[in-house]
């Protein structure tokens, strides 16, 4: 346990703290407690910046559980330290947001500890060498994003969203186990390290394949990729605290990490490469696309997450083709810089951006674009804040959005021209789609810039709007200013972050001195394509009414949402059917099963295992054995064909006080003593139940009913009698009992074993046996004497 | 005795399945009873039979039977004789609410009315 494993369990730690304090002390706002948690990991973090940016990498190693490969191995290299200062940062921010969204007459005490899991398991994903403990974490993500979700449980529509983020995510959480096992396999180790040493051996197994499609499934569901990303607009019913942090800035990247994480490892095949970018790039001109038909702010800042998803998802693509290719194509290496620096800067403006609407929201109690309009002089802080993030994420200079998309687009026009013998001819369409993606990305920024702040005011929110309090300014405000200075000064991030994190995706150790510039020429074709983005988006900006018609085009029964709503109907369906099917609610059915799984898993065991009969010496048989067993057997015989009761139940009681003279012969004095005394109330019993039970005999049973149990209890004798005949002749085992037999006197102080068996040497098994003996009598006198009344009241009656 | 025994305890556990699955209640009941007498017979076979003397200590007898089947037996005719009342017992009351003994019309939900 080190510094840094404590770093990662602070937060779930704390949340225990958190959850008690708020029970007992609800005076200052709950949050205030919670912030410090996140700033000291963030701090921390900072302090291992260093010696990240030169190359150096923090590897701790903690058993957990060794025997199965599954340890707790901390490993820091650029990469991994990028996101957890995301992770750690965004999180200070956003519980500081909080504080001002979330008045104290929510369930606060829930939200925190929602949270602070939430940081622990997303810590522990993006910090973790071994891909179990990966997972573990992967699946804590998805838990705490269901509780957030779900944090106002009494709207179907949260509940909704969390259903379905949580069976979307699972599911590709489940797929990416079984990845991580396969590659297991190939490798014979879960540390990620390890597998990258061993890139060869992965590169000839005929396993690759699989483990890389279930990966990629569990990357893409995660990072809300084409065609998975429908659960991300549903999870818009979070708190928008919620949306900014998971939904946005941290956990839908997580995704994005796991790609980058294995691109070393898996960038040798032409799968692995060619369906991130393929994922990416419909992603990105898809949700863009669907961003603009969007009513809702929260809609429209959720679709325009999955497409800048799908932004850094196609540039990691890229960047992969760089390790394929040996790092020596400098413009896919510069696609690895962009995704990375594309990452930071979409956590700050979107981050900014959701707290914005979040505060819009609180402030005008609506989100709908059609009821918002002219805020500007109302909000001018909260409208400035917007304008910069916006256009950011527009790609309009001087802000740090421009400058990733720039790569972007250089990237997208340098694969275009590239010469690959996959895509001789498509190769056009990657500058082309990025493009498109680009124009409906610069449509929706101003959509929002336009449709909250400027236009005509509208007299019609549930609210009287106001400039928010100081308090929810902050946060944004801080994220804001990180979009200028990143946009103004993207060098301060190169050397120090930047660049460690590139070369861990990269996996190369020379340094790569990236200088990201504002202007690259007269001759980029970036540059033109920013222009003609920006001309054309405006224009068709202004003229939207005139195509805006397209969105209605399409039936609600062919959308995805149509298809998993269906899906999970089906499937609901579906299980009710089968399970009906066998679980028929009659006792036969389900003893039918049971001793037919009895006979078939016996027969199949003893056809498999070589069993000789051979029985030895046994014990002559006596007249009176005779007799008795005779006895019983006519009992036995005579239970089967009557229909009166009365015979029946005195033919039981046969059976048991032969059993009794039987057990005086084979010398098991104390069973026959019991078994006489047992018999003997069983009968009193049995015949007290008589005067209360129905005076008809039996039930018609037909023949055919009849010959089915007939044939299954045939079965089932033989098959007891074989492995009793079985067990007899092969001893596997010495018995234990002549332990009891020489120590009965010297340990126990007693002469009779039986006897001392039970209430010495196995007292507890006795013990517990008295105990179910007064649990069957509580049984028996409740079964008597309660009743339910009609006000459904338990009472017990008085005269039974 | 022993084969005989093994072979009398399959014969009863046969008959208490074909009890079991009837469709009047206290044939199943019986039943029950009866495999566990099957059962019983089963186990204490296992440790052989009329091997040596009654299982008390006493300086003469060189060879004791085997005492660990009889204390585990011991067990399990307590324990069925719980089992049997506890059933019994739901068979009088299924009976007094119900107004039937056959198992097969006891599915479903109960009448609004009682």
């Amino acid at each position: 346990m080190t510094l840094i494993h404590f770093a990662i369990l602070l937060p779930v730690i704390a949340a225990a703290g958190i959850g008690i304090l708020y029970r007992y002390y609800k005076k200052i706002h709950l949050g205030w407690f919670v912030l410090p948690i996140p700033t000291v990991i963030t701090i921390y973090l900072f302090t291992l910046m260093p010696a990240v940016s030169n190359n150096q990498v923090v590897h701790e190693t903690l058993d957990f559980m060794p025997r199965v490969g599954m340890n707790f191995d901390v490993y820091i290299d650029g990469l991994s330290l990028l996101f957890a200062i995301l992770i750690s940062g965004i999180g200070a921010l956003v519980v500081l947001y909080s504080i001002g969204y979330l008045s104290q007459k929510e369930k606060l005490g829930n939200f925190y500890v929602y949270l602070l899991i939430f940081m622990t398991a997303m810590l522990g994903v993006v910090l973790n060498d071994n891909v179990l403990m990966l997972y573990l974490f992967w699946e804590l993500t998805s838990i705490s994003s269901f509780l957030l979700i779900a944090y106002w449980f009494n709207r179907e529509r949260s509940i909704y969203g969390a259903q379905k983020s949580l069976l979307i995510t699972m599911f590709g959480g489940f797929l990416m186990l079984g990845g991580f096992i396969a590659l297991g396999q190939i490798t014979d180790t879960y540390s990620i390290r390890g597998m990258m040493a061993q890139i060869p051996a992965v590169q000839e197994s005929a396993l690759a394949p699989l483990a890389i499609i279930l990966i990629l499934i569990g990357a893409f569901t995660k990072s809300a990729q084409f065609p998975f990303y429908i659960w991300l607009p549903d999870a818009m019913e979070a708190p928008t605290p919620v949306s900014a942090y998971l939904h946005s800035a941290t956990m839908v990247k997580a995704g994005l990490y796991l790609v980058a994480r294995f691109t070393p490892l898996f960038a040798f095949a032409e799968l692995w490469v060619w369906s991130i970018i393929a994922a990416g790039l419909v992603t990105l001109v898809w949700a863009a696309f669907n961003a603009i038909k969007q009513d809702d702010l929260k809609a429209v800042l959720a679709f325009s997450t999955v497409s800048q998803l799908g932004l850094i998802m196609s540039l990691l693509g890229i960047g992969a083709l760089a390790v394929q290719t040996g790092a020596a194509e400098q413009v896919f290496t510069i696609a690895t810089v962009a995704a990375v620096f594309h990452l930071i800067n979409h956590a700050t403006f979107k981050g900014a951006l959701f707290m914005i609407i979040g505060i819009v929201d609180h402030e005008t109690g609506t989100r709908s674009l059609k009821k918002l309009g002219g805020l500007v002089t109302i909000m001018p802080i909260s409208f400035t804040m917007t304008l910069i993030a916006s256009l950011s994420m527009a790609g309009i200079p001087p802000f740090n959005g421009f400058l990733s998309k720039e790569m972007f687009l250089e990237a997208m026009f340098a694969i275009g021209q590239a010469d690959f013998s996959v895509l001789a001819d498509a190769a056009v369409l990657f500058p082309l789609l990025a493009i498109i993606g680009s124009i409906f990305t610069f449509i929706y920024s101003i959509m929002l810039i336009r449709g909250i702040f400027l236009g005509k005011k509208m007299p019609a929110t549930p609210k009287t709007p106001k400039e928010a309090p100081a308090l929810m300014l902050i946060a944004p405000a801080f994220l804001t200013l990180l979009v200028v200075v990143f946009g103004l000064f993207p060098n301060v991030l190169s050397g120090s972050i930047i660049d460690p994190a590139a070369m861990s995706i990269l996996n190369i150790s020379e340094p790569l001195n990236t200088e990201i510039h504002h202007w690259h020429g007269w001759d980029s074709p970036a540059l033109w394509a920013t222009v003609a983005i920006i001309a054309i988006g405006t224009l068709m900006y202004i003229f939207r009414d005139a195509w805006r018609p397209v969105y209605r085009l399409g039936s609600d029964a062919f959308t995805l949402n149509h298809l998993y709503d269906q899906g999970l109907i089906y499937s609901r369906l579906g299980a009710e059917k089968i399970t009906d099917g066998y679980m028929s609610g009659y006792i036969r059915s389900y003893l039918i099963y049971i001793f037919g799984a009895f006979v078939i898993f016996s027969l199949i065991t003893l056809i498999n295992t070589d069993i000789s009969f051979d029985w030895g010496t046994t014990a002559p048989i006596a007249l009176p054995d005779l007799l008795i067993v005779l006895i019983i057997l006519a009992a036995v015989a005579a239970i089967l064909i009557t229909r009166s009761r009365m015979v029946s139940i005195i033919m039981f009681s046969t059976i048991g006080f032969a059993l009794s003279l039987l057990f005086v012969f084979f010398r098991s004095v104390d069973l026959a003593l019991t078994q006489l005394a047992v018999e003997a109330i069983t009968t009193a019993l049995f015949l007290l139940a008589f005067f209360h039970l129905p005076k008809r005999s039996g039930n018609a049973e037909p023949r055919g009913f009849k010959l089915n149990n007939l044939m299954i209890s045939a079965a089932v004798g033989i098959i007891a009698t074989v492995i009793g005949l079985a067990a007899y002749s092969n001893r596997l085992f010495d018995s234990i009992s002549q332990f009891y037999i020489d120590n009965v006197y010297d340990l126990a102080a007693g002469g009779n074993m039986v006897n001392v068996i039970l209430v010495d040497f196995r007292s507890l098994d006795t013990l517990f046996e008295t105990l179910v003996f007064a649990i069957a009598g509580l049984g028996v006198f409740v079964l008597l004497k309660l009743r339910v009344n009609k006000e459904g009241e338990n009472k017990f009656e008085e005269h039974p | 005795m022993e084969i005989l025994i093994i072979i009398v305890a399959g014969i009863m556990i046969g008959a208490s399945v074909y009890l079991m699955l009837s469709k009047s209640l206290i044939r199943i009941i019986i039943g029950t009873g009866i495999l566990s007498h099957g059962i019983l017979l089963m186990l204490l076979t296992m440790g052989g039979l009329k091997r040596g003397g009654i299982p008390v200590l006493d300086d003469s007898v060189q060879q004791y039977s085997d005492p660990l089947p009889q204390a585990m037996l011991l067990t399990v005719i307590v324990i069925t004789f719980a089992l049997t009342a506890y059933m019994l017992v739901i068979a009088i009351r299924v009976y007094r609410e119900l107004g039937t003994d056959n198992v097969e019309e006891l599915k479903g939900v109960p009448r609004e009315d009682d």
